[in-house]
């Protein structure tokens, strides 16, 4: 029996065949990987990764340990400004990867995972500012509710029920974003580094013939 | 000057030169970099955490203010008296193109305030004035009952300053003696428990005092506003004090401040939905004509890629 017949000969070849060890882990980058941008993707993954330590100190204390204790009080000071840090890099990475028009040469899954992890760390992020437990984060789930409840969703997501929102914020929305950012990465190593944009003719700079050639 | 690089098609493996490129070490050292960053910034600019507000402390600051919010919730008037889905059917709620999105999802967080605020909470009661108040307020008919919560209502508001009124007219019905009962109910810290354990005693959910303390006239919105935090003032994006909120929220917070959302009843849907099409175009970018060449146009990848174009107009 053929061995493409089999799922999990169909699974290992839409998978790990696809991917050479040193596409995965390359210790060699083509010669116009040599830029302060391409640092930043790496400034968001290691900002997340300081994002998940303390949010797992602060897990293990409970929610309103934070509110007594100076310990937790530094605790959730660390994890605020690992978020801070860590939107300030997305967005950097954002724009750079736009100015490189890095969706070309079928990077567009890339692009679009890219967003979809923004998206995903918005959402993470507010409902982390509303199990604050403090009088921001009632105020801020007093005010939002208005804007999901205009689009039918406060009827599932209501930003007044605290406890559905530490469970969306702790649990669910990370694993999520989790799995995004995973992918995302991984269809950046699939692909390999975008190709700087062709230089042509100065005098006669064209958009159309800047455009990807099939 | 003209001069044209060899064509390079970015779908393909990349087959130039290359150079040593350590991601792991790259990695470790931006991690090390962000741990010392954030630790410090915790050290130096710690974080906000003003205290939470409860029914206890609203009604002992502002007493007028919890009356007058407890009458507004039996006679029907206030926000969530009002809202309509998903807490009631008291109005249609937001509509965008004639479609109200909540209304077609409906009541799935059923709230009647004048039950669920006021009268739910005080049958825990022993009190038999307030019991024969609240047999009173059940077993009249609602147009009776709302006549009474409203002038009840407006005579306070009048006032402004008063907690409770004499009924020298005979108009308020048991109203009075309803709104005195919660208020002390309020100010023993009894309401708050109350209220979030009306549906289970191991309480998560804080929709019913929330939405109560929402409904609030001056008190809960005067805090906000002080800490820059009104709708009006770039609202959720805001944090209390001079920390950094949720900046990223700046695009959603700035249609609030423009007409015609501004001044729209239905702002909420409206901006909602707008934020929803900007996303897509975010996520389909590089498909929508026009908007895929502006990096062509201004060319930033000039600056980007400036070692590598310098080394290839070389060679
Ligand atoms: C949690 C958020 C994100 C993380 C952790 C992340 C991480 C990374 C990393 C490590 C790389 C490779 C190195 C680099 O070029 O910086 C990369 C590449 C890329 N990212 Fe992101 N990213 C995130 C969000 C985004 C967003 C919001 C976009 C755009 C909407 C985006 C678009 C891209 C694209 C198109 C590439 C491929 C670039 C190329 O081939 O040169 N990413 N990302």
């Amino acid at each position: 029996m053929a061995a493409e017949s089999s799922w999990t000969a169909k699974v290992r070849s839409a998978t790990v065949e696809k991917f050479e060890p040193e596409d995965l882990l390359p210790d060699h980058q083509p010669a116009y990987v040599s830029s302060w941008i391409y640092v930043f993707g790496v400034l968001t993954i290691a900002s997340l990764a300081m994002i998940i330590l303390s949010g797992f100190v602060l897990t293990f204390e409970g929610p309103a340990w934070w509110h007594s204790s100076n310990v937790g009080h530094y605790v959730n000071s660390v994890h605020l400004w690992s978020v801070e840090l860590f939107f300030i890099f997305m967005v950097v990475h954002l724009w750079g990867k736009f100015w490189m028009a890095a969706w070309r040469g079928k990077r567009l899954a890339t692009w679009i995972t890219g967003c979809l992890a923004f998206f995903a760390s918005i959402i993470t992020g507010f409902t982390g500012y509303i199990i604050q437990t403090n009088f921001d984060s009632q105020w801020i789930a007093t005010q939002a509710k208005d804007g999901f409840n205009a689009m039918g969703i406060g009827a599932f997501f209501n930003t007044l029920n605290t406890g559905q929102a530490i469970l969306l914020h702790v649990s669910l929305l990370p694993l999520v974003l989790g799995i995004i950012v995973v992918w995302h990465i991984i269809l950046v190593r699939r692909k390999g580094v975008v190709p700087p944009m062709e230089e042509v003719d100065s005098a006669t700079r064209s958009v159309e013939t800047m455009e990807v050639k099939k | 000057m003209s001069r044209r690089l060899s064509t390079v098609d970015p779908s393909k493996k990349w087959s130039g030169p290359t150079r040593k490129y350590d991601l792991v070490k790259e990695f470790v050292i931006a991690f090390l970099v962000i741990a010392v960053a954030a630790l410090t910034l915790a050290g130096l600019f710690s974080s906000p955490d003003e205290k939470a507000i409860t029914l206890q402390s609203w009604s002992k600051a502002a007493p007028a203010d919890f009356v007058q919010t407890a009458a507004g919730e039996l006679a029907g008037t206030t926000t969530s008296a009002s809202y309509g889905p998903p807490y009631n059917n008291a109005a249609d709620g937001q509509k965008i193109l004639g479609i109200s999105p909540a209304k077609v999802v409906g009541v799935h967080i059923p709230i009647n305030p004048a039950q669920s605020f006021v009268i739910e909470p005080l049958k825990i009661s022993a009190d038999v004035p307030t019991r024969a108040a609240i047999d009173a307020w059940n077993s009249a008919p609602e147009k009776v009952r709302t006549g009474w919560a409203t002038a009840y209502a407006d005579a306070l508001a009048k006032d402004g300053k008063a907690t409770s009124l004499a009924d020298t007219k005979n108009e308020y019905g048991p109203v009075p003696t309803l709104v005195t009962s919660l208020l002390a109910m309020a100010k023993s810290g009894g309401l708050d428990g109350a209220l979030t354990t009306s549906d289970t005693n191991m309480p998560t959910n804080f929709t019913k005092p929330l939405l109560f303390l929402a409904d609030g006239g001056t008190y809960f919105s005067d805090l906000a506003s002080a800490q820059h935090l009104g709708g009006d003032q770039w609202g959720v994006m805001n944090e209390t004090g001079s920390w950094p909120g949720q900046s990223w929220l700046w695009l959603y917070s700035f249609w609030y401040q423009i007409d015609p959302f501004k001044s729209s009843e239905d702002a909420d849907v409206l901006v909602m939905t707008l934020m929803g099409v900007l996303s897509l175009l975010l996520v389909f970018l590089p498909l929508i004509p026009g908007l895929r060449k502006i990096p062509y146009l201004i060319p930033v990848h000039r600056l980007i890629w400036k070692k590598w174009y310098r080394r290839s107009s070389k060679s």
